[in-house]
């Protein structure tokens, strides 16, 4: 198991957001979760990158304790994730943006190698190197997070809401690139309102409300799934 | 009358106080018309006046320009203005001048290598004396951002700020101590001897114990020196800031912190380091600032502090070069004011200059609005 998450409790004050969540992620997967807004599904990612306390609760990594293991450690043993909303640094350049994700790596070589890789994966990007990241679309900064992560080489990806604001077209290309990124075996913990497209890219899901987890299991089957139909698909049967 | 209407109609809209802008945006005009009309009859009735005025200007506005950089990374960094900046630079100046007048720091290299050139001697002392000046600062810096503000970070900002002024006045008042610095005026020795040229037809030596002659301009190695570290202390912060590993994450932090951390930035480190840059500049800028007004007591940071604080804001907050120009016109506005109008006035135009600024543009000039926080 690379990623096994045990009865997490997480509070913002006095809100109970995170009621008892225990999931694993496996090598090689890609996990989805998916529930409507407020579910606390971001809330999940997050503390597993370290930048929210559990009260209770353990996160383990390649069965290592992470818990209470600061954000920026985490990331060095190879979780990197895409917050939701990008999160762009804006005076950054492309380029350097693309440099903050290799941060916490030294060998110079292989992150140019590393980076002619994301330019590959996305064309749009080596386009606008030298641009400052704030001047980007949308979807440009959705890659540029994206690509920013993956300059970590992670083992692992967190992506929060990687569809959310794009256009269709743009969605379905960044469903295809996540495909492309877990097929050259990086596992991905993908966290999305769009379920019908999650749950088509995803091996396994766990459907979330109000800080529980209410169903769980192979994705093709929870799409069909009747309650999830319902909720989540727009089916109106 | 229906057209005055028309063209009311959207200035109804603006925000309040957009009138009241513009008005401080005329009368600025105005003041700036005055002051280069004023200041072109007195270039042309005296020139070399004028110029010595500039010079003089110059000097205090490079001096400036080294402190007003820490306030600025700081601000950009924290978005805390750290009041306690301007004493740090006391301190530069008076661990030069203990290492000057107690220990005798600046002649080392003239123990250990007596054959050596005498200008490699005094300049490696005289190095030495502020590297030391340098890293006292830094250090004293990092106690301070680890003790006083660090347990602040998540706190809101005022409490950080009052916070900044307590460490401010007690850096002040306990340098005031008889054992620790000085609550007087004591003469500082400088590490190197003042070397002034005048400008006549050329560029000549004032021989020591003479005046150079009368219609002279003049200037010492002292404002070279002043010069060349505050350019060079600008230079290599775009260098470190635009192209360094380092730079580049300061500037990430600056911008997101839980981001920043999320690539694996030691957002702490970063900051600390950040404090510590700001600190060893304002070292630098204390010892230059004794050797050059060769007097120093436990409050000679305030003033300088206070004046540097106005530079940055004058600059725009947060932005490096904008300190730099700001402290320059800081300078000027300061040396002009004491040539032409009274000594005493120079400091009450450094705060005319801040009401100013905060009036008509309160971003500076190099400074963006603050984006709105959703």
């Amino acid at each position: 198991m690379l990623l096994n998450v045990q009865d997490l409790n997480v509070y913002y004050g006095a809100i109970h957001a995170l009621q008892g969540i225990s999931f694993n992620v496996n090598q090689g997967e890609i996990v989805t979760l998916i529930g409507a807004n407020g579910a606390g599904k971001s809330t999940i990612l997050r503390t597993v990158s370290g930048l929210l306390r559990p009260r209770r609760g353990a996160v383990s990594f390649k069965d290592q304790d992470i818990t209470t293991m600061p954000a920026e450690n985490i990331v060095r043993l190879g979780i990197s994730h895409v917050p939701e909303g990008r999160k762009i640094f804006a005076p950054l350049t492309v380029q350097e943006n693309l440099e903050m994700g290799a941060y916490t790596r030294a060998d110079k070589a292989e992150i140019a190698q590393n980076l002619q890789r994301v330019f590959q994966s996305f064309s749009r990007l080596k386009e606008r190197v030298n641009q400052l990241g704030g001047t980007l679309s949308g979807g440009e900064q959705q890659m540029l997070a994206v690509g920013r992560a993956l300059m970590a080489k992670p083992t692992l990806l967190l992506l929060d809401e990687p569809s959310m604001g794009l256009s269709p077209i743009l969605v379905e290309e960044i469903f295809r690139i996540i495909q492309e990124i877990n097929q050259q075996g990086t596992s991905i913990l993908l966290v999305e309102q769009n379920a019908f497209m999650a749950l088509q890219v995803a091996h396994r899901a766990y459907v979330l409300e109000t800080g529980r987890i209410v169903l769980e299991g192979n994705a093709a089957e929870l799409q069909k799934h009747p309650k999830v139909r319902a909720a989540y698909l727009g089916d109106t049967e | 009358m229906q057209k005055a209407n028309a063209a009311q109609q959207p200035s109804s809209n603006r925000r309040p106080g957009a009138r009241l802008a513009w008005i401080g945006q005329g009368f600025l005009l105005l003041l700036a018309i005055m002051v280069v009309i004023i200041l072109g009859r007195n270039l042309i009735d005296n020139p070399e006046l004028f110029i010595q005025i500039i010079i003089s200007g110059l000097q205090l506005g490079f001096v400036y320009a080294l402190i007003a950089l820490g306030y600025t990374m700081v601000y950009g960094i924290v978005k805390l203005i750290n009041f306690a900046h301007g004493d740090v630079f006391m301190v530069g100046a008076f661990v030069s001048y203990y290492a000057v007048a107690r220990f005798q720091l600046h002649v080392w290299p003239s123990a250990f290598f007596p054959d050596l050139d005498p200008l490699v001697t005094v300049t490696l002392g005289s190095l030495s004396v502020i590297l030391l000046s340098m890293i006292t600062c830094a250090a004293l810096a990092i106690t301070i951002e680890r003790v006083a503000y660090k347990p602040l970070r998540d706190a809101p900002r005022i409490a950080a700020l009052i916070t900044a002024i307590g460490v401010s006045f007690f850096l002040e008042f306990f340098g005031a101590l008889s054992f620790v610095f000085s609550p007087r005026f004591i003469p500082y020795q400088r590490p190197f001897d003042v070397v002034t040229w005048y400008i006549k037809d050329g560029i000549y030596l004032v021989e020591p114990g003479k005046a150079p002659p009368a219609g002279s301009i003049t200037f010492s190695n002292i404002l070279l020196i002043i010069a060349v570290a505050s350019i060079l202390v600008q230079v290599f912060l775009q260098f470190l800031v635009r192209k360094t590993k380092i730079g580049k994450a300061m500037r990430a932090v600056a911008f997101d912190k839980p981001t920043a951390r999320l690539m694996g930035i030691n957002v702490d480190a970063i900051i600390t380091t950040t404090f510590a840059i700001g600190a060893a500049f304002a070292g630098l800028g204390g010892v230059l600032y004794a050797i050059a007004y060769s007097s120093i007591w436990s409050q000679l940071g305030i003033l300088p502090g206070l004046k540097a604080f106005v530079a940055a804001v004058l600059g725009g907050i947060g932005s490096i070069p904008g300190a730099f120009i700001g402290a320059l016109i800081m300078g000027q506005a300061e040396s002009l004011t004491a040539g032409y109008i009274s000594t005493p006035m120079r400091d009450a135009i450094a705060f005319t200059i801040l009401i100013l600024v905060l009036l008509v543009r309160p971003t500076g000039i190099f400074g963006e609005p603050e984006k709105e926080k959703a």
